[in-house]
């Protein structure tokens, strides 16, 4: 069966509940497909032999009732996994290896999916072009020396390429829903609080969310029930009624309202993307829901914010890379000097970058110009969403200004850079859910994605209005594998 | 030192100099497990062995709050008369160091949990009120070992992240007395309430002490010095003694005291230097994302307060409004929570005056002699109160009773038995008190002779003479009052 890897998720379950395929069928057709694609380079860790020997065990007793039975999933690297290296994209964790699960991917094993690798991904999650990982930068599948977009860049590019049928990444400012949309992908970021933070690796714990990635809504909406849960040892997970968000889906978003934020329409933005979310608004319309402009006053602050409260967080969260306990070490004289070592050569350009905005703006006498504003504005941008939602169910934005650029094409450049998270931002700030959905390609061929952002806790109503948006969009990826010789 | 005051002064030629302390007492939270995380707590474990992947800070770990060190802080707070806040914040406090795994440490910067409160000494020159500036949790961190690899330091993360509680009082205190009576009753509240076994030798208790002078009369405080983790009274005592008189040779001298931090060298008796105001470090506090604000109910906070047993200065007032204790008294008898237990039981069934004066003089004594608590006593209150009772009913006399109280020190028999074993009821039967007074002052005919021509001192010479004859045995009461008849 050589479709195997094409099939979208739900049909992959149904073949092999019907045990028309088997999990080891399934399984080896996903790595021989890796195996075809290391150009793409979306793998730090392969665990194929553990993943075949697992496959193996489910199909010698079978359990259908499980959500993803025998389903091979690919993770990205910055989720713990017990016994297999976890390197979150860097040098500093190159020979960690985990003890101990992460929550969401126990989830997943804990559902019937089997664990094929770890995917590549920006180190410690700060990037959006997957160019910034110690293993090296991802091609995107959509076309050569192109970024699958980051952080998830492996995750989006894996997907896209057909190495995994679903996978999960995380999203701190848009690493979900950015390489989604580069990828013609599906990519969902919770409400805060949804899926548990314990075994992710951090990089801003107010802001960091995991969330799921897949080839359509439908697939989305399943994987988000597995892997959102309730968990104590996270203390900011939140004990809210969790859906069976697959099984309550529909396209009927008859009476919805969706606001339209003009202060999305930012200078400069191509036009194509314009059309996009014009296009957008049309099947909106054409689903029976209304839209209606709205105004989100605070949204030009979100980037700057944003770029003190995740570097703040990250420098605290960062400093417990030291060279003492695990990870990599550089000897040194002294123990300053050992640190001072150990974390120039253990962390990249960016996160250093990072690091040392965080550790400003924390200092005595920068702290209120900075860090204590940044909040206030925070609480400001949370406001305008609250103040929106008396109006409106959802919100409708473009995911990205623009299209997937090449690599290496902004790398001397990190505002040009940051200024790519623009749309993703704000919803993480608010701690809101937001999915990016295919929408079209530009001229190039390269897919455009459409962002919703729902109310916290709503994402039922977000992944049906996206599930409705899909039929009318009726989205087709171009994907030549251009990576196969 | 003046006593009516209790004030330190330092005198010199010219000025007289008054000494303020305040004293950050670290209290570690009687718990069985650390603050965000269940490892256990337990004093002397082999290294690494109570360290979860929480206190190792691995990737991805996080801390969850340990409901039962929160209450035993609210506890703490009440016992302290203090406010408790209804909302407190847990901070991120960074700095870099081997024993510190997250690379920063959890406490309560900007909203403690517990705010102000007072702590109240009983001084001989009378009560002193000291007030507490606020209570705060923060994790401890593990333990640097230098002096096992001489190439390498070593780590034992058992400590790392046990929870503290730290108690900041105001610059109230004036002398190295009202440190030790302080300290003390820190200690006693928290033990009352069983949240700290206030033991200094385990480190369950240590202090920074803020040490400034201030030429006597003016308002305004000196500069002050931090001298860091001193974990004895004595110590502290000799840290502040050496830095006083250090901050005022310099005045004297006409130079500046630099706001510093400085460690006590214990060995050398001295302070010195650990770093300058300047370089102090920057500890980028900011509230910890990992970790909601702290809301407590007041329904919580009254539940706890209903819980709170008769702390020492309740008891104290108890004891001297019903037992009549003097103020003296009461303070040495409740200061310790096992030993106004003891008293307790010891008058349940006994003469109180007794029982204080044996509990005081006699027992304290044996007690210090052997270095014993009073859980180690070796006379239980049980058979020190049958002692007592001995005495009381006349059955003995205080001089026997000292007898009889040595051999239960050594056995801890019934004191009942040690009497009747080896004979040493009191003669009270005044037929047989009659005859020996008769044999003594036949006996004494010259004595007897001087007593009456108007030698009246003369009559403790017969009782002592009648003591000797019925090896002390003789009821005093008794020999008085027949010999007074009979001479």
């Amino acid at each position: 069966m050589n479709d195997i890897i094409s099939q979208n998720l739900t049909v992959l379950i149904k073949n092999i509940k019907d045990k028309k395929i088997s999990s080891e069928e399934v399984t080896k057709s996903f790595i021989k497909k890796a195996e075809k694609a290391k150009t793409l380079n979306c793998y730090i860790t392969e665990d194929f032999d553990s993943a075949i020997q697992k496959a193996k065990k489910f199909d010698s007793k079978p359990n259908f009732k499980c959500k993803l039975p025998g389903i091979p999933i690919a993770v990205k690297d910055l989720f713990c996994t017990n016994g297999v290296k976890t390197t979150a994209g860097s040098k500093i964790l190159n020979n960690f290896i985990p003890t101990y699960e992460s929550t969401v991917t126990q989830n997943l094993w804990n559902e019937g999916g089997i664990l094929l690798g770890k995917l590549n991904c920006d180190e410690f999650a700060m990037g959006s072009s997957n160019e910034t990982s110690f293993f090296g930068n991802v091609q995107s599948p959509i076309d050569k020396n192109l970024v699958p977009g980051g952080s998830s860049g492996g995750s989006a590019s894996a997907l896209a390429s057909n190495l995994t049928p679903i996978t999960i990444g995380t999203d701190t400012g848009g690493s979900i829903r950015q390489p989604a949309s580069f990828t013609g992908t599906v990519g969902l970021k919770p409400t805060y609080g949804s899926c548990s933070r314990y075994g992710i690796v951090a990089f801003a714990s107010s802001l960091d969310q995991a969330g799921p990635m897949a080839k359509n809504v439908k697939d989305c909406a399943l994987l988000h029930e597995v892997i959102s849960s309730y968990d104590s040892k996270d203390s900011t997970s939140i004990d809210f009624k969790r859906n069976n968000y697959s099984e309550l889906l529909t396209t009927n978003i008859k009476g919805k309202k969706i606001g339209i934020p003009k202060e999305y329409r930012v200078d400069g933005m191509p036009i194509e993307i314009e059309d996009l979310w014009t296009k957008g608004i049309e099947y909106i319309k054409e689903c029976g829901a209304t839209t209606m402009d709205i105004s989100l006053p605070h949204t030009s602050y979100a980037l700057p914010t944003y770029y003190i409260v995740a570097p703040a967080e990250a420098s605290s969260n960062l400093a417990r890379y030291d060279g003492v306990k695990y990870g990599f070490r550089s000897e040194g004289e002294n123990l300053i000097d050992m640190y001072e070592r150990t974390r120039s050569e253990g962390f990249g350009n960016e996160v250093k970058r990072r690091i040392m905005i965080g550790t400003y703006v924390l200092s005595s006498g920068y702290y209120d110009a900075y860090y204590l504003k940044a909040q206030k504005v925070r609480k400001l941008i949370k406001s305008d969403f609250d103040e929106a939602y008396k109006k409106v169910d959802a919100i409708l934005t473009p995911s990205t200004p623009s299209s997937a650029f090449k690599i290496g094409e902004k790398t001397n450049d990190p505002v040009s850079m940051y200024l790519n998270d623009i749309f993703t931002v704000p919803v993480n700030l608010a701690g809101l859910p937001g999915i990016s959905i295919p929408a079209g390609l530009d001229k190039k061929g390269y897919p455009l994605g459409l962002q919703i952002i729902g109310k916290a806790f709503d994402e039922q109503n977000l992944l049906n209005i996206a599930h409705a948006m899909e039929e009318k969009i009726n989205f087709k990826n171009n994907i030549k594998e251009w990576w196969i010789k | 030192m003046s006593k009516t005051t209790g004030e330190y002064i330092i005198a010199r030629e010219k000025n007289i100099y008054e000494v303020v302390i305040g004293l950050e007492v670290h209290a570690q939270v009687l718990s069985n497990s650390k603050l965000f995380s269940s490892s256990p707590t337990k004093f002397g474990a082999e290294p690494n062995t109570q360290v979860s992947l929480v206190d190792a800070a691995l990737p991805g770990m996080l801390p969850v709050i340990n409901e039962y060190c929160i209450k035993q802080a609210v506890k703490t707070g009440i016992g302290l008369k203090a406010k408790i806040n209804n909302r407190s914040v847990f901070d991120r406090k960074n700095y870099f160091y081997a024993d510190l795994p997250q690379g920063y440490q959890i406490s309560q910067y900007k909203h403690p949990i517990v705010g102000e409160g007072i702590v109240i000494l009983d001084m001989p020159y009378g009560q002193r009120e000291i007030g507490i500036e606020r209570l705060h949790l923060e994790q401890d961190a593990g333990k640097s070992i230098h002096d096992v690899d001489p190439q390498s330091t070593l780590v034992d993360l058992n400590r790392s992240g046990i929870a503290l509680m730290e108690i900041v009082s105001k610059p109230d205190l004036r002398s190295l007395d009202e440190v030790n009576a302080y300290i003390k009753k820190l200690r006693s509240i928290m033990r009352y309430l069983g949240t700290c076994d206030g033991n200094m030798q385990e480190g369950s208790l240590r202090a920074d002490v803020n040490v400034s002078v201030k030429k006597k009369g003016t308002k305004n405080l000196g500069t002050r010095c931090e001298i860091k983790n001193v974990n004895s009274i004595k110590f502290m005592q000799m840290a502040i003694n050496y830095e006083a008189n250090r901050q005022v040779d310099l005045i004297e001298d006409g130079k500046k005291i630099d706001q510093e931090t400085r460690l006590f060298d214990t060995k050398k008796n001295e302070t010195r230097s650990m770093r300058s105001k300047e370089d102090a470090h920057d500890y980028r506090y900011f509230p910890d994302p990992d970790l909601l604000p702290l809301e407590l109910k007041n329904d919580f906070i009254e539940k706890i307060k209903s819980e709170i047993p008769e702390l020492p200065d309740e008891k104290k007032k108890r004891f001297i409004d019903k037992f009549n204790l003097s103020s003296y008294e009461a303070n040495i008898l409740v200061s310790d929570k096992e030993t106004s237990e003891y008293f307790e039981k010891v008058i349940k069934n006994s003469d109180v005056k007794l029982s204080t004066n044996w509990i005081t003089g006699e027992l304290f004594a044996l007690l210090n002699e052997n270095d014993l608590a009073i859980t180690q006593s070796p006379i239980s209150a049980e058979n020190l109160s049958k002692l007592i009772n001995l005495i009381k009913d006349g059955i003995i006399s205080g001089k026997i009773a000292k007898t009889v109280f040595e051999l239960m020190a050594s056995g801890d028999k019934d004191p009942q038995k040690i009497v009747k074993e080896k004979g040493l009821q009191q003669e009270s039967n005044p037929k047989a008190l009659e005859s020996l007074i008769d044999k003594v002052i036949t006996e004494n005919p010259d004595k007897v002779k001087e007593y009456k021509s108007g030698k009246e001192k003369l009559f403790g010479f017969f009782v002592g003479q009648v003591m000797k004859v019925s090896d002390g045995k003789a009821n005093p009461k008794l020999v008085n009052d027949i010999l007074k008849k009979k001479l």
